[in-house]
């Protein structure tokens, strides 16, 4: 055959299909079939009458929101200070706040735990606590990262121009600074609020689990519940959409993506 | 309004950044008149920004005060000076749609909604873009955008307009028309403007008053015409305009050697004075061999439109030459000047310089002498390779055509001697004077430039005198071609 | 006083992200199994951690599948973005949206339609390494493609036509001048996806082999179980991997600093 530019493209088209397009008409295909291979609405019907799936949901629901809040409360004013200060090696200062995202996740967490320990005793006694805390410290760069890139971008003439038009530095601020850093705000959040929803393995290493959706996949999956694991898989990829077009799509170089 | 009281003035401002120490204002004093359209003229990195932007409150000085109506603003932060600026690319909020940028100002003032509107309805209509309210900033064009900055600015009725290079990013014709237009505007709003540009026609074009800077430093401050007629320093005469600048001395009541000949000249200098002789291309005639004051052979001839472009070579002194008349390469021509297109400035210093070339084995050489110096120390970063060749800092071969060594020495650290062939270059004595406790001579030599030299011993006029010139007293600068 | 609290503040939350990680540093080199007294100094644990043949294995495995998984990555996304870039407009959106859903959708999801897929409706064996390299590459190959696509896309497509114009044909046009272009976008999207190879636990859990672990799944499944000496060996990971990632980000630093540098001794001399 004769060899084109365009022909480079297929192995990775078929890829795709193989391992991203199919998996999901498969997982479609389960949610809505019961184990004989007949269409069925049960599964659906079941998760939302289900209130202990119901309670899972909300539960999962507000932790991530919480930790986002939490994170976007800390990684804003990092960010604008890393951003605006004048400091000369400032690419060394963020990435020695990026660094930590390189060292496995679980490490970090065994070590949050230990020290976790020490000050509660007893983890199991706050449990939605550590939770917040143990994504908090997982996912915290990848809030801080997106939001300083925006910022650092934002052209400094601005800020000059809007206090050259009478604003004083609140006033600049807040209406010059933060709306022009909302991107780098929702792109940090759909980094964070994502997998605080269903990053079960933070909490369970801090011996609490049970109540988010990813580990009720995980519940499903260890029961070799195919129909009821893809149903819950479904629901959160239809959330997943939903939040992606909210926040106008994730940055795509977001995640993992400083300095590479 | 009072033209005569003095809106702003600049007292002995300097500004050293704090993070690599680099002086970017030095020592500068302005005063300027309400009303007036000063230009703050300047090649990059001269300092014009930094000065603007202190006016505006952005950088702070480092010494020196500001005063504005008289009183000092130097405490004062930007949003509280009656000061706006027109900032380089426009700074427009791209988040806010046109009637919001414009707004801006007057809402920090809390001004009421009612009036906003109507204001911003009578400075769209100034500049030309009426109905532009609820239009979103990216889809402006480049001069559009530009109104919108110049509008946003002057609705909050500034006692001073701060322009930045303002027409920097548009192109040729979009600039013309925005120079007259933002002349217009100045003549009709009588608010002073100041106007930082490093386009020398722009600033004669519109200026009331230019100051031209350099290093940090004033050159020369005045109207558009004492700058370009009476430059006050050879670096002013090679900014503005296209010259030919020669350094030379004062030989006589009214009469000045430089570019290898004796000039009669208006400005009145004493007598050994070493001087800086400006003479625009097209004040020079060119006129039958042996009938000028110096001679030479036609080197290139371009052709313009309006005129030609001639280069002669006199020696080694080149004079370019604007003239509706033609020549030929490689005609002999005389050339004169007449003495009231002759502007003398009083030189600076007396450093001779002098252009040396570089050989076929990579080394300097002058006047047929190798130097016994070191490319690789003049050239930074750079390197030589086994067969010669110079790499530069970035491992690229340097060729010698495209750079231009120019060595300079000071009139101390040059000897004379009768033994011809000791020195560098040979010549003849056209001048001596005697300044208390040494001679300063200029010696004319075989090459055609005029060399200064100091001697505490008396030679003769027309003495034939050999040059030694120490390598190590050279220091050699390098130009790129 | 002003610029001394947001000194205060940058250092405070420097100290939360890496507190728990420096004191499991002082305390990988002690004698003790808690946060607590320090008894004594010791080398054990990194004894331990190099010479159980289990740690080793997990180790060299989470290696190796890092490893496999990011070249068949690289190979596969650049190519994607290659043909994606030079197809038909329509056919390049299509590859582009699909290549999205893995980088929005959730790790717990991809893993487990994966599995489902492989091993549910295929019955392919988990043993055979197949479903978790598979489940590797489909995580990393998306971010290799996205990292490669704007090195393409600044790329003046005229050098690409000047050297057919030369006599070269398409492949020789594509490998010695193409290629060479996106380097730097192939670079660092191999680099990324060894990093999100290194860090995935989801996709492991639901494609590994039952005998098989990666460093996390290792260690989330370690943080439940008691034994002390595996738990201590693992801070002695954590600092040898903190240690890797510290001197990585050096060098990094040292070689930006240094092309700083040149470049701006190139740029004196250019004036």
């Amino acid at each position: 055959m004769h060899f084109s530019r365009k022909n480079l493209g297929i192995p990775y088209a078929v890829f795709l299909a193989v391992f991203v397009v199919a998996p999901l008409v498969v997982l479609l295909f389960y949610a809505f079939t019961n184990g004989q291979g007949q269409f069925t609405m049960e599964n659906l019907t079941g998760f939302f009458t289900d209130p202990n799936a119901l309670g899972t949901l909300f539960y999962s629901l507000l932790i991530a929101v919480v930790t986002t809040a939490v994170c976007l409360l800390i990684a804003y004013p990092t960010a604008y200070l890393l951003a605006t200060s004048k400091l000369k090696n400032r690419t060394v200062i963020v990435m020695l706040f990026v660094m930590p995202m390189w060292i496995n996740f679980s490490l970090r967490i065994t070590a949050l735990k230990e020290i976790l320990t020490i000050l509660e005793g007893n983890l199991a006694m706050h449990p939605f606590l550590n939770a917040v805390i143990g994504m908090t410290y997982d996912f915290l760069p990848f809030m801080i990262l997106p939001i300083y890139t925006t910022i650092s971008k934002l052209d400094g003439a601005l800020r000059e121009a809007a206090m050259d038009l009478g604003a004083d530095r609140t006033r600049t601020f807040l209406e010059i600074t933060l709306p022009l850093s909302l991107p780098g705000i929702l792109s940090g959040v759909s980094m964070v609020f994502l997998p605080a929803m269903t990053n079960y393995v933070v909490l369970d290493m801090l011996y609490n689990s049970t109540y988010i959706m990813g580990s009720l996949i995980g519940s499903y999956f260890a029961a070799y519940n195919w129909h009821g694991g893809s149903m819950i898989a479904l629901v959160l990829l239809c959330m997943i959409c939903i939040f992606t077009l909210l926040t106008g799509g994730e940055d795509e170089t977001a995640r993992g993506g400083a300095l590479l | 309004m009072d033209r005569t009281e003095n809106i702003i003035e600049l007292k002995n401002i300097t500004k050293i950044f704090d993070d690599d120490g680099f002086t970017a204002v030095d020592n500068f004093n302005l005063e300027v008149k309400r009303g007036e359209f000063v230009t703050f003229l300047g090649p990059s990195g001269c300092g014009k920004t930094t000065t603007l932007r202190m006016i505006a409150g952005f950088d702070v000085p480092t010494s020196g005060d500001i005063l504005l109506n008289g009183k000092s603003i130097i405490g004062l932060p930007p949003y509280k000076r009656p000061i706006n600026t027109v900032f380089q690319r426009y700074a427009l909020f791209p988040h806010m749609n046109i009637y919001n940028n414009i707004a801006f100002g007057l809402r920090q003032k809390k001004t009421p909604e009612e009036e906003i509107r109507r204001r911003v309805r009578k400075v769209l209509d100034l500049v030309d873009l009426e109905g532009f309210e609820g239009r979103s900033v990216s889809t402006l064009s480049g001069g559009q955008q530009q109104r919108i900055a110049i509008a946003r600015a002057l609705i909050n009725e500034p006692e001073i307009l701060l322009l930045d290079e303002p027409l920097g990013a548009l192109d040729l014709k979009m600039r013309k028309e925005m120079q007259l237009e933002l002349k217009a505007m100045h003549d009709k709003l009588g608010i002073t403007f100041i106007y930082v540009t490093h386009d020398q026609e722009e600033a004669l074009t519109m200026s009331d008053k230019i100051v031209v800077m350099n290093e940090g430093k004033t050159q020369q401050i005045g109207t558009p015409e004492d700058i370009y007629n009476e430059p006050a320093t050879a670096f002013v005469a090679d900014f503005i305009g296209e010259s030919n600048i020669f350094s030379g001395v004062m030989t006589g009541k009214l009469r000045a050697r430089f570019c290898g000949g004796e000039f009669l000249c208006v400005d009145d200098f004493p007598e050994g004075t070493h001087i800086t002789a400006v003479v625009r291309p097209e004040d020079v005639e060119i006129v039958p061999a042996g009938t000028g004051i110096i001679s030479g052979v036609v080197d290139s001839v371009i052709f313009k439109g309006m005129h030609y472009e001639i280069t002669v070579l006199s020696g080694r002194n080149e004079m370019v030459i604007q003239t509706v008349n033609s020549a030929r390469p490689g005609d002999r021509v005389g050339l004169r000047v007449d003495p009231e297109n002759i502007h003398i400035i009083q030189a600076e210093d007396h450093t001779n310089s002098f252009p040396v070339d570089i050989n076929s084995a990579h080394r300097l050489e002058y006047n047929g002498h190798t130097l016994d110096t070191s490319l690789t120390r003049i050239i930074k970063g750079s390197k030589r390779l086994e067969n010669g060749s110079i790499l530069d800092a970035n491992g690229e071969v340097i060729d010698p055509a495209r750079i231009r060594i120019q060595a300079s020495i000071q009139p101390e650290d040059i000897e004379m001697t009768d033994d011809q062939d000791a020195g560098l270059v040979q010549g003849t004595i056209s001048n001596l004077i005697y300044l208390g406790d040494h001679y300063s001579y200029v010696i004319h030599t075989e090459l055609e430039q005029d060399f200064v030299v100091y001697d505490e011993d008396l030679w003769n006029m027309d003495d034939r005198v050999s040059l030694l010139m120490p390598v190590e007293k050279m220091t050699f600068t390098l130009r790129k071609k | 006083m002003k610029r001394s609290l947001r000194g205060l503040f940058l250092v405070l939350v420097l100290l939360i992200l890496y507190l728990p990680i420096l004191i499991l540093v002082v305390y990988s080199f002690t004698t003790s199994t808690q946060i607590g007294a320090i008894r004594g100094f010791s080398l054990h644990n990194y004894v331990t951690l190099f010479t159980t043949p289990e740690l080793r294995d997990m180790i060299t495995g989470t290696l190796a599948l890092a490893l496999g998984s990011a070249v068949i990555a690289t190979v596969l996304g650049t190519m994607g973005a290659i043909g994606a870039f030079y197809s038909s407009r329509r056919t390049g959106a299509v590859i582009s949206t699909v290549n999205q859903i893995p980088v929005v959708n959730a790790d717990v999801v991809t893993g487990f339609s994966i599995c489902i897929l492989l091993v549910v409706v295929f019955h392919i064996s988990k043993d055979s390494y197949i479903p978790l390299v598979a489940g590797h590459v489909t995580l990393c190959a998306p971010f290799v493609f996205l990292s490669v696509m704007p090195r393409i896309r600044q790329m003046d497509p005229s050098i690409y036509e000047a050297a057919l114009d030369l006599g070269a044909t398409p492949f020789d046009a594509l490998m010695q001048i193409v290629i060479p272009q996106i380097v730097p976008g192939i670079i660092s999207g191999f680099a990324l996806a060894i990093t999100l190879s290194l860090d995935d636990y989801f996709i492991a859990t639901y494609t590994k082999p039952a005998m098989f672990d990666t460093i996390s799944t290792y260690v989330v499944n370690a943080t439940k179980g008691s034994q002390t000496t595996i738990k201590t060996a693992l801070w002695a990971l954590s600092t040898v991997i903190f240690v890797i990632v510290v001197l990585i980000v050096i060098g990094m630093n040292l070689r930006s600093i240094r092309q700083e540098r040149a470049e701006k001794t190139g740029r004196r001399l250019h004036v």
